[in-house]
Order: C-alpha cells, then sequence, then structure tokens
C-alpha cells in the first residue's frame, strides 16, 4: 500500500531560531507585533508499506538517520494514506 | 607523510588546505567521497565548503556518504582527523565529535578574522602551541554557532580546542569554536588555519595545525 509521509522539523524548546528572530523583526517594521515566531521545515513524500506502522518506524528511522540532527530538532511524523 | 584531503561536491578550500600541508612537509593527496577505503592515509583532513549545497543542513549529506566509514576506520586505528569549516560541521553530523555548528546568532554569513585562544595542547594539530596561546586566524561560515546539551562533559574532558577570545561573532556556547573527541585526535574548528599559514595571507598561525600533524 502506498502511503503519504509528512515530516515536521522544528527546533528542541529554548533553542535559538535566528531565522524566526529575522523575520519577527520584519514584521515588526510593518506595525506586526506579534510574538513566539518559529519556523518549521517540512519534508514530504510517498512511501510503499504494508502497513502505516511499519511505515511509520521506517519514517523515524529516516529522521534519526538524516532528516534530523537529535542534538536540537524535534520532528513529527505523519502517515496518510496515499491520495489518488 | 601522506595525508588525505576528502572532496564532496562543493568542497572549495581543498586546494588551500593542500598549499598549507605542503609548506608543512606532509604529502597531500585528494581523495573523492565515494572512497571508502582510507587505509593508504596516516591522516586525514576534511577541508571547508559547502558540500551537497548545505542542503537539509550544514554537512548533514556528506554525513552519510561512504567515505564517511573510511574515515571511521582511521579513527578506529588512531590516525589523525581534521575538519575545518565545513568539514567541522560534517564531524559533528556524524557524531565523531560532540555537538553541533548552526546557524548563526545573527543569521549573517561572517568572514572576518578573529583572536582565538588555544584551549589545548593535547591534539596533534595544537601539540605545537601553548596552551591558552591566542592565535589568529579567519573564520568564513553561516552556521558556525557551537552548542552541546553536555557542557560540563567536554570541559571536564579537555575536548574544548578552541574559542573566541575578543569577541563571541557567531554566538557560540562559551564562544566555543572548535572541539575534539575524548581521545584528542579527531578535531573539528570552524576558523581557517589554511587560511592563516603564510604570513602574506595576513598570519602564518595555523601552519601548526599541519605541521603537528606531521610531527604526530
Amino acid at each position: 500500500m502506498k502511503y503519504d509521509a509528512e515530516v515536521k522539523i522544528s527546533l528542541k524548546k529554548g533553542m535559538l531560531n535566528p531565522e524566526a528572530a529575522t523575520i519577527q523583526r520584519a514584521l515588526a517594521l510593518l506595525d506586526y507585533q506579534v510574538e513566539n515566531t518559529a519556523t518549521v521545515d517540512i519534508i514530504k513524500f510517498s512511501i510503499e508499506g504494508a502497513d502505516k506502522g511499519i511505515v511509520k518506524e521506517e519514517v523515524d528511522e529516516m529522521c534519526q538517520r538524516l532528516l534530523c540532527n537529535p542534538v536540537i530538532h524535534d520532528y513529527n511524523i505523519t502517515i496518510s494514506p496515499k491520495e489518488e | 607523510m601522506k595525508v588525505g584531503i576528502i572532496r564532496f561536491p562543493g568542497s572549495n578550500c581543498d586546494r588551500d588546505v593542500f598549499h598549507a600541508l605542503k609548506l608543512a612537509g606532509a604529502e597531500p593527496e585528494y581523495i573523492w567521497w565515494s572512497k571508502r577505503d582510507l587505509s593508504d592515509f596516516e591522516a586525514i583532513v576534511i577541508p571547508g565548503g559547502f558540500s551537497y549545497g548545505d542542503y537539509l543542513r550544514a554537512g548533514a549529506i556528506a554525513a552519510i556518504t561512504p567515505v564517511i566509514n573510511g574515515i571511521k576506520d582511521c579513527v578506529k586505528e588512531d590516525k589523525p582527523v581534521l575538519g575545518i569549516c565545513n568539514g567541522a560541521q560534517i564531524l559533528a553530523e556524524v557524531g565523531l565529535v560532540p555537538g553541533v555548528f548552526t546557524e548563526n546568532q545573527n543569521a549573517k554569513f561572517i568572514c572576518e578574522w578573529t583572536e582565538l585562544k588555544v584551549e589545548t595542547s593535547r591534539t596533534p594539530f595544537t601539540s605545537m602551541y601553548k596552551k591558552n596561546e591566542i592565535i589568529k586566524m579567519p573564520i568564513a561560515h553561516a552556521e558556525g554557532r557551537y552548542f552541546t546539551e553536555d557542557l560540563k562533559k567536554l570541559q571536564d574532558n579537555d575536548q574544548i580546542v578552541l574559542s573566541f577570545e575578543s569577541e563571541n561573532p557567531n554566538g557560540s556556547i562559551q564562544s566555543i569554536t572548535g572541539v575534539c573527541n575524548e581521545e584528542g585526535l579527531v578535531c573539528a574548528v570552524m576558523p581557517h588555519p589554511e587560511r592563516a599559514s603564510e604570513t602574506i595571507l595576513g598570519s602564518d598561525d595555523g601552519l601548526k595545525f599541519f605541521k603537528g600533524i606531521v610531527k604526530y
């Protein structure tokens, strides 16, 4: 069965996010006063697998081996049946 | 002494490192990223650049190439391994040195001369400096802010190699900009010793990094 996988990668709580800080300052230049700006990377792909659990395990392994750096990142995996 | 210089698509300090190693009296040779067997070499340098366009994170993709397995074998055989700039980011991504080099605090690419303190002389690369010696070398990076969750472990094990002396341009924790593994034989530094290897470049303070390899 084919699934759509989505990995959301964010910085761990408390980690400095210079990109988000720059965006927040730029918004302030336009007179938008916002707080707690964060950026999140999303990586999407489709993948074949026997069931959702097995696919999720495999994607989790990808996160640990390549997609994320465990020192600074948290990640969230969403697996859903592939939309035709 | 035969020293391998690893080349990835996007490496760009490889020829500078070659020149500096020659000046130091080594026999440098380039190694392409797909080479798995590095048993011919007595030491390895991973030069700076933008391997794989810094996609994903600086060093993340280089960290899973075949040559990395060869480097891991060198580490097991107690051969010195030096990563400079992008090479340092790669060694951190592989986990051969602790922590990570991530986006600079001010979100800018910083290219400037820096004053650095040599924090330990126990690595081959810093063996020709005195502990606490102040040296001058340039930095050139956008992702050089050092971070680790285990600062105390680094201090207790004498794994801090270089730190910024006068100012901390990228926001690194404790101004750290060079670390090594517990054995002191794998060393990751963000400043460029090869760009400070002749007085005509503004400083030759970095040459001893390469002379130290030859001496080892």
